[in-house]
Order: C-alpha cells, then sequence, then structure tokens
C-alpha cells in the first residue's frame, strides 16, 4: 500500500505541474483584475509551439517558443480587451477558439492530415539527492521532470513578489481600485497588458510541460479544458499563492483517483470524484464571497477615470 | 436603439475580412483553394440534402443556445454555461423519455422537452441564485457547472441510463413516440428548428415590445440608472432572465437529443454552448439576427466537414473563422465607436 500511494502522490504531483503553471499565470491575470479565458488558448498554442521548436531546436527552443506562443494568445486577448475595449470573456472565448482551430489546422497542413506519430523528446525524471528519499512524499516531490522544481521557485517568488515589492502592490490595486491605482501614477492598462502576456507565457509553458515533460507529442486539442481548470483552481485557492498550489494538488488528486479505484478494483463511479473538485470550488466561492478574497475589480472593465 | 440594418451593415463587412483571411490560409496551408472552396459550397449549400440534413440541421442547436446567450447577455448576464444547460437538458430529456416512451406521442413528446427546458432553467438557477444570493460572478459558476454537467452525463451513461447491456457509454435509443418528427420525408431536419424559430421570433417580439422586454433591456444598459430612474429590481431581472436563458439552451439539448441523437451519450455536444457565444454575439444578440447568424455557422460547420472529406483541409478551420468574424465585430464596434465620438 506505501508504494501505491507514493505512486499515486507522484502522479498526482505530475498531473497538478501543468495545472499549477497555468493557475500561477492565472493568478496574476485575475489579481489585476481580468479573467482570461484565453488561457485554454494559450496553452494549445504553447502545445503546438513546443512540437515545432523541439523538432528544429531540441527541448529548451521547444520552451521557448511554447513561451512565446502563449505570450502571443496573451497579447490577443490584452489588445482585443484594452485597445478595442471589448469584453474580456468574449475576447478569451474567441482567442482560444482561434488557438484550437488554428493549431489542429496547422498541425495537419505541417505533419500531414494523419498526424502521423510525431514523437519528441521528453525531458526525464531527475531526482534531487537526499530529499527524493524523504518518506512518502520524497518520491512524489522530488522526483519529477526539472520543469517542477522551476514550477516550486516560482511559486514562492510570486507570492513573494505579490505581497512584498511594490510592482506586486501595482498589480494588485489595479484588480482592488483601478481608478485609486492610476490617480496614484500606475496605468491600468499597462499593468493589465503585462499580466495578460505573463499569463499567457504561463499558460503556454504549461502546454510546453504537456508535451516535452509529459506526452512526447502534440494531439489536437490536447490542453483538454486544462486553461478552464486552471480558473476554478485560482478560484478555489481564494486568489493566494500558496492557496493556488493546494488547490492545484487537489484538482491533480481527484483526476488520479480514478486510477487508484480502478487498480483496487473498487465500483465507484469515478466521474463523482473528478466532478467534486468543482462542486467545491463553488462552495466556497459561495461560503467565503462575502468576506471578499476575489480583486474588487475582477471582471469589470476599466473606467475612463482609470486610463 | 440600433437598427438592424447597420448590425447587419457590419457583420457583412466583418464577413468579406474574414473570407480573405481563409483564402490566405489555405494559400499558405499549400491546400487546392478552388476545391476547398467548392467543397465548402457543396457540403453546406450544394443540394437539398446538404441543405435539409447537414447545414440546418447543426444550425438547430445553434440557434436554441445562441437565442440563450443572446437574451442572457441583452441583460448583462454573461452566461457561458450555455453548454451545461444544454447538457442538463438533453440528459433530462432522455431520461424522461426513457421512463414514458410507450405513452402517446401528444403526451410524451411535449412533456419531454418540458423535462429539457426545466432541467436547463434548474441548472441555470443554481448560478442565477449564487449570484443573486451571494455575489459570485456567473463567468465563474457556470464555467464550474460545465464540468459538472459534463462529469453528470459521462456518470449517468456508465450508471443509471446506461443501455442493458452494460456494453457501450451510451443510453437505448428514444421510441418514436418521444422522437421530434422530420419536417421531410428522407432529410434529418426536424421539428426542434420550427420551434427554435417560433421562440426566435417570440423572444424578438418580447424584447422589443412589452414591458418586461424593456425592463430586460434597461437593466443590460445600465443596472444602476434602471434601478434609481426606471424603479427597475435589476437582481431580480437578471435571475429571471438567467433561468430562462438557461431553459432556452435546456431546450436545445432536448431538441438535439429527441431530434438528432435519439440517444444521450459523452460527446453529444460538441462545444454547441461555446460557439453559441460567438453566434449571439455575431448576432449582436438581435433574436432575429441570431437566426441568420446560426444558419451561417450550420453552414460552415457542414461545409467544413465535407471540406475535410473532399479536400483534405482541415474541418478545424472553421473554428478560426467563427473565432475571427468574432474578433472581426469587436473590431468593427470599436471603429464605430470612435466615429462617433
Amino acid at each position: 500500500m506505501p508504494a501505491e500511494f507514493t505512486d499515486f502522490l507522484q502522479a498526482t504531483v505530475r498531473t497538478a505541474t501543468p495545472l499549477a503553471l497555468a493557475a500561477y499565470g492565472e493568478l496574476v491575470v485575475e489579481r489585476a483584475g481580468v479573467i482570461n479565458l484565453g488561457l485554454e488558448g494559450a496553452i494549445i498554442a504553447g502545445a503546438f509551439g513546443a512540437l515545432v521548436g523541439a523538432g528544429a531546436g531540441g527541448i529548451g527552443a521547444g520552451f521557448a517558443l511554447a513561451m512565446a506562443a502563449g505570450c502571443a494568445a496573451g497579447l490577443i486577448v490584452a489588445l482585443v480587451v484594452l485597445w478595442l475595449r471589448a469584453n474580456a470573456i468574449i475576447a478569451g472565448t474567441a482567442v482560444t477558439m482561434f488557438a484550437l482551430g488554428l493549431t489542429g489546422t496547422l498541425y495537419r497542413a505541417l505533419y500531414g492530415s494523419q498526424g502521423a506519430a510525431l514523437s519528441v523528446p521528453t525531458l526525464p525524471p531527475m531526482a534531487v539527492p537526499g530529499m527524493s528519499a524523504i518518506p512518502l512524499v520524497g518520491r512524489a516531490l522530488f522526483d519529477q521532470p526539472s520543469v517542477t522544481y522551476v514550477l516550486y521557485a516560482l511559486a514562492i517568488g510570486l507570492w513573494w513578489w505579490m505581497t512584498r515589492t511594490h510592482a506586486g502592490l501595482a498589480l494588485r490595486a489595479t484588480g482592488e481600485r483601478p481608478a485609486a491605482a492610476f490617480a496614484a501614477g500606475i496605468s491600468p492598462v499597462r499593468v493589465q497588458a503585462l499580466a495578460l502576456m505573463f499569463g499567457g507565457a504561463m499558460g503556454g509553458l504549461a502546454g510546453g510541460v504537456l508535451v516535452l515533460a509529459q506526452v512526447g507529442t502534440f494531439a489536437e486539442g490536447m490542453s483538454a479544458g486544462r486553461g478552464f481548470i486552471a480558473i476554478a483552481i485560482v478560484v478555489l485557492g481564494r486568489w493566494s499563492a500558496p492557496g493556488v498550489a493546494a488547490a492545484a494538488l487537489l484538482f491533480g488528486a481527484a483526476s488520479q483517483l480514478q486510477y487508484v479505484f480502478q487498480s483496487l478494483g473498487w465500483p465507484v463511479p469515478y466521474q463523482l470524484f473528478l466532478a467534486l473538485p468543482y462542486v467545491l470550488t463553488l462552495l466556497v466561492l459561495a461560503g467565503t464571497q462575502r468576506r471578499a478574497a476575489s480583486p474588487a475589480w475582477l471582471g469589470k472593465p476599466l473606467d475612463d477615470d482609470a486610463r | 436603439m440600433r437598427r438592424l440594418d447597420s448590425r447587419l451593415g457590419i457583420s457583412a463587412v466583418t464577413l468579406l475580412v474574414v473570407v480573405g483571411a481563409v483564402l490566405l490560409i489555405l494559400r499558405v496551408g499549400g491546400y487546392d483553394t478552388a476545391r476547398a472552396l467548392h467543397a465548402l459550397w457543396d457540403g453546406a449549400f450544394g443540394n437539398p440534402y446538404a441543405v435539409l440534413s447537414a447545414t440546418l440541421v447543426r444550425a438547430t442547436p445553434l440557434l436554441f443556445v445562441g437565442l440563450a446567450v443572446g437574451l442572457a447577455f441583452r441583460a448583462g448576464v454573461l452566461n457561458i454555461g450555455a453548454e451545461g444547460q444544454l447538457l442538463a437538458g438533453a440528459t433530462a430529456a432522455v431520461g424522461v423519455g426513457l421512463a414514458i416512451g410507450g405513452w402517446p406521442r401528444l403526451v410524451a413528446l411535449p412533456l419531454v422537452l418540458v423535462a429539457g427546458a426545466l432541467a436547463g432553467a434548474g441548472w441555470a438557477g443554481i448560478a442565477a441564485w449564487l449570484r443573486l444570493k451571494f455575489g459570485v460572478l456567473e463567468v465563474i459558476s457556470t464555467l464550474m457547472l460545465n464540468f459538472v454537467a459534463a462529469y453528470g452525463v459521462s456518470y449517468a451513461v456508465r450508471g443509471p441510463l446506461q443501455e442493458p447491456t452494460h456494453v457501450y457509454p451510451q443510453t437505448v435509443e428514444l421510441s418514436q413516440a418521444v422522437r421530434l418528427p422530420a419536417l421531410f420525408a428522407g432529410q434529418r431536419l426536424h421539428l426542434g428548428y420550427v420551434i427554435a424559430l417560433m421562440l426566435a421570433v417570440a423572444i424578438w417580439w418580447f424584447l422589443a415590445r412589452t414591458a418586461a422586454g424593456f425592463r430586460i433591456r434597461a437593466v443590460g444598459a445600465g443596472a444602476g440608472a434602471a434601478r434609481s430612474s426606471g424603479g427597475i429590481d435589476a437582481a431580480r431581472t437578471a435571475m429571471w432572465v438567467f433561468v430562462a436563458s438557461g431553459a432556452l439552451a435546456g431546450l436545445g439539448g432536448a431538441s438535439e437529443a429527441s431530434g438528432v441523437t435519439y440517444a444521450l451519450y459523452e460527446g453529444i455536444s460538441p462545444g454547441y454552448g461555446y460557439s453559441a457565444i460567438a453566434v449571439a454575439l455575431l448576432g449582436r444578440l438581435h433574436p432575429l439576427a441570431i437566426i441568420g447568424t446560426s444558419l451561417l455557422f450550420g453552414a460552415l460547420e457542414a461545409g467544413a466537414a465535407s471540406m475535410q472529406r473532399d479536400a483534405n483541409v482541415p474541418s478545424v478551420l472553421a473554428a478560426v473563422v467563427e473565432a475571427l468574424l468574432v474578433l472581426g465585430v469587436l473590431a468593427l464596434d470599436r471603429a464605430r465607436r470612435t466615429r462617433k465620438d
């Protein structure tokens, strides 16, 4: 049982890695006051960028192109929302549709209509000496592809940046009261644009992880709703960096439980476990909304007195 | 209020821009452009079968959900949960349809459709209640509920509603009594399309000509002003519009299940609820214009399928076109606002 449990934990962290990367991107975007439904598009763009980049120049080029492609998706959302002043929900939906369609079309155009089993090199797991020997959680946390360790550093760095620096304060002020932030000399337009580009790049990195550290190839629509799951994770994590980490692990664990039940031969309807994190997110939202964990300006457009 | 003709004018200009972009993609992708366009036209409008068994059949669910999203957006309710509401409607319709399949059609069929509408209304009602009671953003709650609905369908077709041999993850087929009848012999187009058309006209009339419709438009234009100058309970109006929007999407699910698939399975909706946002927006949220845009999208998707068959052009190109149409409308909106300022 401990061996199976360790396997389960390791798989949980593996599943949670791309989710958490995208969710940290979305955390920054939502702290700036925007809900980015284009995140799903950034992930699939990143996955496709990773395939093209890795095919041309190896794993490093793959990750670089993944982040660039995701960043471009974020930039389109920023242009449409901030320059065309369109509704962010509609803009994000359009960018996701565009990216899903374009990557599918290009994939077939570049690699043939059958989408022949095209494989790229993947990052192998890299055990951290000493720490991976910690009982129970050691292998789960410290015997993962190197990009998972980048995630750990990023989670801590982002928490510090958001809560302890002037730039982090500017970000949060934009999401709370953009007009007040503007009066204090901050440009909410610039903050939101940079946040969307950062969030897109993180979504792209998440897509890169799918291709370059997990699956080893690209498939149409392989983002499979992860962008929307990341939005749920940010909500369940109550817009805080530590909360996002915990929520990502919960979503990862819920999706791995089905395999545990299958291997144990328990006839439990696993769909109910898959749905559970979403129901929990709704309950948390309903239970805590009055205490206002969410940025006050979340989902509202910038008024004229904030630009 | 903007007039219908100016709205259609904007959409027409956008259409031209998008056609140019598609030609570019086809050229860059190295496809046989003439052959691809020919296949696109043939698959959408080339013969009676294409129109009556492909284009209009695909336009039907898009019209239902397009009306649902359009109505909600008009009242400022960002319901992006039409997908989940459609799934809830389809599940309830099939569940009820299997239970009362032996009843006479005149009783059973309306009950199936009502069950679908009620389930969609109930599913939207959860998000509407969370918004009214706790101030939960409907964008987030409807997104969550879409996932829950999809897993709910997955559970239903592997659990309580699975066909008796327990081999396939789907239900048994609905009996004739609870199927929406075909409109033309030998074609797939069914009565659901007529219902959707009538609803479009009814919603247009309701919004344009009744006091309640005026209240909805006032709330959508600005909840604060509607409250202070018109004495309108904006929150309550928005809640009822939200529920009605869910009922429309749920009815769309029931129409799809009892008119096209005759059974419930996981992939019953290829994302109609998300395309609906594009359909509604391109139709400028106007119920009559949404008839046109749902037809356009139905034709696009039917044509794209035939383009993939005959010219080897990936059918997902349709999603690119749909997205570009939306972005084009947003850009033109901006251009027009600037001109007016």
